[in-house]
């Protein structure tokens, strides 16, 4: 392997009183795949930030191919050859998918200004498909999954031909098909000497690509590895400073008689006629690859979209569902898309957190502040969330908090059918494990839960029974017990 | 975070201060009592119709129609005076007729999906055109020389004008409305994200419904006083009112996508321009003057705040 490509020394950044990142130091040499990891909160995207000139850096220095440098803007540091993959999606929904994957650098007639559409459809739809993905490029972004949005952005960043890739947590809403592609791509660009940082949660990725780890701790470098001079323990060990043990609990409830049954469920976002029934104290995982309409079918069950066909909830049927009688009869929804469906940016921890409950924490419409606090330390508590307080705003925490605020809004109703899309999105493996813990006390005291998944490990590991969707249909509903990840994934793929 | 929220939220605060220090060394005759209770009064009615366009621009939402609801409910009140109701139930029905004319503004704005500025567009034209159908394009006059009528703009309660003893009275309620209930904390979460508040099972539309509601409720009572005030309704009361209601919001500190602001920003906001009018008059600056200064001190306190913010 070559020299270092980038350098980073005693990085210091503070937001306020809050010190993030506490003298960080990485490098990372040219065709390698460099892993970053840390809890939720240590500052891996904050670093990365400093580094493509979105935050400015207190103190350190930044060498880039040899020479000090400091970029002013990430347009700076893509001119420069570094782009990046943010973890949260910069999609604009309005804008079709073409659209979106050229914002900034449209290709126009000359310098005329007048856009060459027809090519950037042509490029757009062709770069997609380098990635295996088919998509119209002339459709409106809001209308893709979240995990075709990823893809938007992977396939911007790969076109850009930069000499440094980074990728902030690019496969938390990518499936193992999309996840297959996204590899051989990254293999490709490592041979041509592109220098990969890759961020992500899920452990398997990273030893079966990356070539080096760099952990950080509460702001600061704990240490590198080369991959195979390390392991699995020694990594996490290395992030939360102490053994984890087995990732997912011993599931110790006992599903009990049928809580909901949802009969010929269909509906215009794509559902074909779903049924299924879900049993007290149950975990029911949901698997299916990118667009098989798992998504789909929660917001269907829940009332936030149109549908036909019967749900009942105890044997009371729900007619015509909204979000708002769904939570009445018991029913809540951490969704996937965290910042489009489940926060409130600008507001408050505290404030996202009541957003479901505010029937709760009031009488006679009046609201109980020292109850909301009260609920909020205790959420903040139970699913240890980093912040600086409560009245932190959402906006500023770290993914993975931000995705443990969601939950916590949810468990604070108190449900009786908890439905989970996509639940450890973006989440550390303390975390996780803390997450599966929850589900797992959950279902002791009764409560059933269905849960999206696009991690099979997670679905094999939590899951009572698995339900296989494909292009909208339900293509196999097995027991844990018979269930491997080749079945899933043949039923995934409409086979039998 | 929290510290750069608070000098935000000061900065309108500041901005008053500012202006009423110059304004007070350029003109002595300023900081007397009389004409401090005058600036008041004449603040009162944009602080009422400002502080239902809060509630509005924090769903994300915009009014244009205030000053049309604002003529056709006192034209109404009126007529229903002139026409023999006890002044009292003249205002409540002129107060209930704001309410149906804000809650279409809401349905239309809602049920039939249209964007509120191009929504209330309509209205403001329809509210107008009613206005101008009723009264002929003339002066409500012969008004009921009671008491309680009379008091409502012309009334003193303690020294202190009635149309701000009313001003001050509306916003502690709103104020509380905004801050202490379930409703308060909707109209900020609609306009900090809908679609997630619609899913954590917020009735989205029954806030919006409500937000323009009481700011047609709002915009009546603001008319009522001013016919009070002249002892007539005027046809075109209240045209172009919704510009100096929506420059106190946005002076005020609050956004205009919505999700972020503070009522009190705006009663400071209503405060800036009532004290920038009341100033420049009694220096004898000319009116056409005085647009070209009000705008540019708009400008600059939002330039102020984009930096602070940034
Ligand atoms: N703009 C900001 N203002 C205040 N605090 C911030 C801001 N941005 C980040 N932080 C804080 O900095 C810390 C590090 O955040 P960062 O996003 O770098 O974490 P991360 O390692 O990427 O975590 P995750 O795995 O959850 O994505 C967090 O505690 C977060 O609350
Ligand atoms: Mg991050």
């Amino acid at each position: 392997m070559s020299s270092s490509i980038i350098e980073m020394n005693g990085i210091h950044k503070a937001f306020g009183q809050v010190h993030v990142l506490k003298g960080v130091s990485f490098d990372l040499k040219s065709g390698e795949i460099h892993a970053l990891m840390g809890e939720n909160g240590a500052g891996k995207s904050t670093l990365m930030k400093i580094l493509t000139g979105i935050h400015s850096k207190d103190q350190g220095d930044i060498t880039y191919k040899g020479k000090e440098i400091t970029f002013k803007s990430p347009k700076e540091a893509e001119k420069a050859g570094i782009s990046v993959i943010h973890q949260e999606l910069n999609i604009i929904p309005e804008l079709t998918v073409a659209e979106n994957f050229f914002l900034g650098k449209e290709k126009t007639a000359g310098k005329t200004g007048i856009l060459k559409n027809k090519v950037m459809n042509e490029e757009a739809k062709a770069w997609l498909m380098e990635l295996g993905i088919k998509l119209d490029p002339k459709k409106p972004a809001s209308d893709c999954s979240v995990g075709q949005q990823q893809m938007i952005e992977i396939a911007r960043a790969v076109s850009a031909n930069s000499e440094v890739l980074i990728m902030d947590e690019p496969t938390a809403a990518l499936t193992k098909k999309e996840i297959d592609v996204l590899f051989n791509v990254m293999g490709g660009l490592k041979k041509k000497g592109v220098a990969i940082v890759y961020i992500s949660h899920r452990m398997e990725e990273i030893f079966t690509m990356c070539d080096r780890i760099t952990v950080l701790r509460d702001g600061a470098s704990v240490g590198t590895r080369v991959i195979n001079q390390t392991d699995f323990q020694e990594v996490v060990k290395m992030m939360v400073g102490r053994e984890l043990g087995e990732q997912f609990p011993e599931r110790k409830g006992m599903p009990g008689k049928v809580r909901l049954t949802v009969d010929n469920l269909s509906s215009s976002t794509g559902v074909k006629s779903v049924s299924f029934d879900l049993r007290e104290g149950e975990i029911l995982g949901v698997a299916g690859l990118m667009g098989a309409g798992r998504t789909e079918l929660m917001r269907a069950l829940f009332g936030a979209d149109k549908s036909s066909g019967v749900i009942q909830i105890e044997g009371k049927t729900l007619k015509k569902p909204s979000p708002k009688k769904s939570i009445r009869a018991g029913m809540a929804f951490v969704t996937e898309d965290r910042k489009g469906e489940g926060l409130i940016l600008n507001q408050t921890v505290r404030e996202n957190l009541s957003t479901a409950q505010l029937n709760q924490l009031s009488k006679w419409s009046l609201l109980r502040i020292k109850k909301e606090q009260a609920s909020a330390t205790d959420l903040i508590e139970r699913l240890r969330i980093k912040t600086s307080g409560m009245e932190q705003e959402a906006k500023s925490l770290s993914g993975g908090n931000q995705q443990k605020i969601v939950i916590g809004k949810w468990l604070a109703t108190n449900p009786s059918v908890l439905i989970l899309d996509e639940p450890t999105r973006g989440v550390d493996v303390g975390a996780k494990k803390e997450i599966y813990q929850i589900m797992n006390d959950l279902t002791v005291k009764g409560v059933s839960i269905i849960m999206v998944s696009s991690e099979l490990p997670e679905i094999l590991g939590m899951s009572d029974r698995i339900l296989v969707m494909h292009e909208g249909k339900v293509t196999s509903i097995m027991d844990r017990a018979g269930a491997d990840q080749e079945k899933i994934m043949t039923a995934a793929t409409g086979g039998e | 975070m929290k510290n750069t929220g608070i000098i935000q939220k000061i900065g309108p605060f500041l901005g008053l201060i500012l202006i009423i220090a110059v304004l007070s060394i350029l003109s002595p005759s300023f900081l007397d009592l009389n004409n401090i209770l005058n600036i008041l009064r004449q603040v009162s009615i944009n602080a009422l119709i400002a502080f239902g366009m809060t509630f509005i621009i924090l769903t994300g939402g915009i009014d244009l129609s205030v000053g049309s609801m604002l003529a056709l409910g006192a034209a109404l009140t009126a007529g229903a005076m002139t026409a023999g109701f006890d002044p009292i139930l003249a205002i409540l029905i002129g107060l209930l007729i704001g309410a149906a004319m804000g809650a279409f503004n809401g349905l239309i704005i809602t049920k039939g999906k249209v964007a509120p500025f191009i929504a209330t567009l309509a209205t403001m034209t329809i509210y107008r055109g009613l206005t101008l159908v009723y009264t002929e394009g003339r002066p409500v006059t012969g008004l009921s020389d009671a008491f309680s009528f009379q008091m409502i703009g012309k009334g003193y309660v303690f020294g202190i004008p009635f149309p701000v003893v009313t001003m001050f009275l509306a916003f502690g309620i709103l104020w509380f409305i905004l801050k202490k209930t379930t409703f308060g904390r909707g109209v900020y979460s609609v306009g900090g994200n809908e679609e997630a508040s619609r899913l954590a099972g917020l009735n989205v539309d029954r806030i919006k419904i409500g937000v323009y509601t009481l700011t047609g409720v709002l915009s009546v009572l603001a008319g009522i006083i001013l016919t009070s005030r002249l002892n007539s309704a005027q046809p075109t009361a209240g045209t172009a009112y919704e510009l100096d209601a929506i420059a106190a919001v946005v002076l005020g500190g609050t956004s205009l996508t919505g999700g972020r602001g503070w009522i009190v920003g705006t009663l400071i906001g209503a405060l800036i321009i009532g004290v920038l009018n009341n100033g420049l008059n009694l220096m004898n600056v000319s009116s056409f003057y005085q647009q070209v200064v009000k705008g540019g001190v708009i400008l600059l306190a939002v330039l102020l705040d984009r930096k602070k913010a940034a």
